[in-house]
């Protein structure tokens, strides 16, 4: 994969003025125009009821577009789609879990795209299972019937599966949902290595505070694209306050509070349901400095 | 006792009903895994009972009855998905309000046209009035349908599994949905003459079931959907032989004879197994070490 980072490849996933209408006649997203460079890991952030899932059917091509394009690497995405460009890697609930096949089945579907028409998988399409599997510490698991498999480990298969489909576009629908702090570090730690090989990653997030620590770009939505940009630009109190409305429960501790001396900084604790995003120094986007803390039990 | 049980292997009408019997049911066990997997069972009942006005309108009109039976198949999923999502009713209600409806229309038009078929036949089929033709027509729609399936299981699966997967490698995803909607008309049409559209249903859905219950792998779920498939259509129809009872409702019955062992004895997902399991598991939690 080759290493992509100048300015005259093409974006790794731009939309332009995209409107989405689904069948009963609810808009759910409205002229939103985002661009992601390549190499990217891209956090889309909103609340509830924003239209990221539905960003994602978009750009996937599952509900077609009212008006507007959308780009993969430079080419009309459904073209990409064709050319197996795109990972998807779902929600847990819009798996079933009884499904009769093991992990490695899940993963060499990752492969079928590269297959012939018999759909035989070869030498090289297990050893791509293989590498993934043992990429994501899944390896041991191979055998076991998907539903067999705790929260974090069923995300992990769909990663590899990812991996294995080898797409330059993963697109991650809540891979933190239900996915203990040392399996999301995992997580991160193999997005980033992936990054690192050109791809782009479009991951859609309730843990705001884990954005600015992995995430180089965000995307805020909200039934359009409030702001999109370079992470350290975007994600400021300001633009999430405008993306989450009386949504977020922010917890400031103020100057006095926190310290015997007459220093008026003070903490910015802003959550949405996980991971909280904390702002520490005085009331001022200049000045700030950030600091993630370590998941605390949330009530 | 003996004797009783071999005679219908040398009995012309039973060889035929026998051989019919079973390319049918190899051909809707197949089918019937993806059945199960999709949750489609409502649907092969739907598609099975709204067939019949389409049967009825082809046969007074001189057209192949697949052609008629496939229209009306179709016209039913269409009118069940645009009903669904233009009401605020659940599409298992919408189903079976289609589905009832266009069987009751195909009763009452039935009674208008003059057609040589009893209703009889259609409904609970006539598998000892079979000729070498309808054999071989069973022959032809087993070996169509099986193999269709076969070479493209792999992607019938993830369609099953993960449609949107499915359509982000660029697979054919409307294809392979109504392919599958196709070869289950198709099927349930050859069934006709053999179980009747009431039953097919048996078929479609019990052989999948079985194999579900018994294994976490698609291709074994196949075998076990096949293999009971086959053993309930012989010993059903042997055993009708010998106690003198219908052919169809038998088959149906010893599939569910089959399906009843499997769910209480089957070796990892079975009822007994499962309660010993959580036994086991409350006895290990009661005494630790
Ligand atoms: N199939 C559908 N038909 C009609 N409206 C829908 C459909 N799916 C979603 N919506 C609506 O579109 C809006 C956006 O939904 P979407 O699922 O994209 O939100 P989301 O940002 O993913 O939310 P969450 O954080 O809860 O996952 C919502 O108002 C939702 O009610
Ligand atoms: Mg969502």
């Amino acid at each position: 994969m080759a290493d992509v980072g100048n300015n005259q490849a093409p974006a790794g996933i731009e939309a332009n003025n995209v409107t989405v209408t689904y069948r009963n006649g609810h808009t759910a997203i409205r002229d939103a125009s985002f661009s992601i460079p390549n190499a990217t890991i891209c956090a889309l952030v909103g609340v509830n009821g924003s239209g990221k899932s539905t960003l994602f059917k978009a750009i996937m091509g599952f509900v077609p577009l009212a008006a507007g394009t959308v780009e993969i690497l430079g080419k009309p995405a459904g073209r990409a789609l064709k050319r197996n460009t795109v990972a998807y890697v779902p929600q847990n609930e819009d798996v079933d879990w009884d499904f009769p096949v093991l992990v490695e089945d899940v993963v060499m579907m990752g492969r079928f795209g590269h297959m012939g028409f018999l759909r035989r998988p070869s030498k090289v399409d297990h050893e791509h299972v293989e590498s993934a599997l043992r990429r994501v510490d899944m390896l041991e698991y191979r055998h076991r019937q998907i539903g067999q498999l705790s929260g974090g480990q069923k995300k992990r298969v769909f990663l590899a599966r990812a991996l294995a489909q080898e797409s330059r576009i993963i697109l991650l629908d809540e891979p933190f949902g239900g996915v203990d702090v040392k399996t999301e570090e995992s997580i991160i730690t193999l997005m980033r290595s992936m990054r690192d090989e050109g791809r782009v990653m479009l991951v859609s997030t309730h843990n705001l505070g884990s954005v600015p620590q992995f995430c180089d770009h965000v995307v805020l939505i909200n039934q359009t694209v409030l702001a999109d940009g370079p992470a350290d630009v975007v994600f400021t109190r300001e633009n999430l306050e405008q993306a989450f409305g009386g949504v977020l429960r922010f917890h400031v501790l103020g100057g006095q509070d926190l310290h015997d001396d007459d220093d008026a900084r003070e903490v910015t604790v802003i959550t949405d349901d996980e991971r909280p995003f904390v702002l520490y120094g005085e009331n001022d986007p200049a000045a700030k400095s950030e600091k993630v803390p370590d998941k605390t039990d949330q009530p | 006792m003996l004797e009783l049980l071999w005679l219908p292997f040398t009995i012309d009408f039973m060889q035929q009903a026998l051989i019919t019997a079973v390319l049918l049911s190899v051909a809707a066990a197949v089918l019937s895994c993806f059945l199960v997997l999709r949750g489609w069972a409502l649907m092969g009942d739907a598609i099975s009972h709204a067939v019949l006005p389409g049967i009825v309108l082809a046969y007074a009109a001189g057209v192949p009855v697949v052609i008629g039976a496939f229209i009306a198949g179709m016209f039913c999923t269409i009118a069940t998905g645009f009903m669904t999502e233009h009401s605020r009713l659940k599409e298992d209600t919408v189903m079976g309000v289609v589905f009832s409806g266009m069987f009751a229309l195909g009763v009452v038009l039935f009674s208008f046209f003059a057609i040589d078929v009893h209703l009889h036949e259609i409904l609970f089929g006539d598998i000892l009035g079979l000729t070498w033709r309808d054999v071989w027509q069973t022959g032809l729609v087993a070996l169509v349908s099986v193999s269709l399936v076969w070479f493209r299981r792999k992607d019938l699966i993830i369609h099953s599994f993960d449609p949107q997967h499915a359509k982000a490698i660029g697979l054919p995803v409307r294809a392979l949905h109504y392919g599958l909607l196709v070869l289950l008309s198709i099927v349930i049409v050859t069934a006709l003459k053999v179980v009747g559209i009431i039953l097919v249903i048996a078929l479609l859905i019990a052989p999948g079931a079985i194999g579900y219950m018994m294994t976490d792998r698609f291709d074994t779920m196949l075998l076990y959907a096949v293999s009971s498939a086959v053993v309930a259509s012989v010993t059903g129809i042997v055993l009708s032989f010998a106690l003198d009872s219908a052919p169809a409702p038998t088959i149906v019955l010893m599939l569910m004879l089959i399906f009843v062992l499997v769910f209480l004895f089957a070796p990892v997902h079975g009822l007994i197994r499962s309660k010993r399991r959580a036994r086991y598991a409350g006895h290990v939690m009661n005494n630790p070490g």
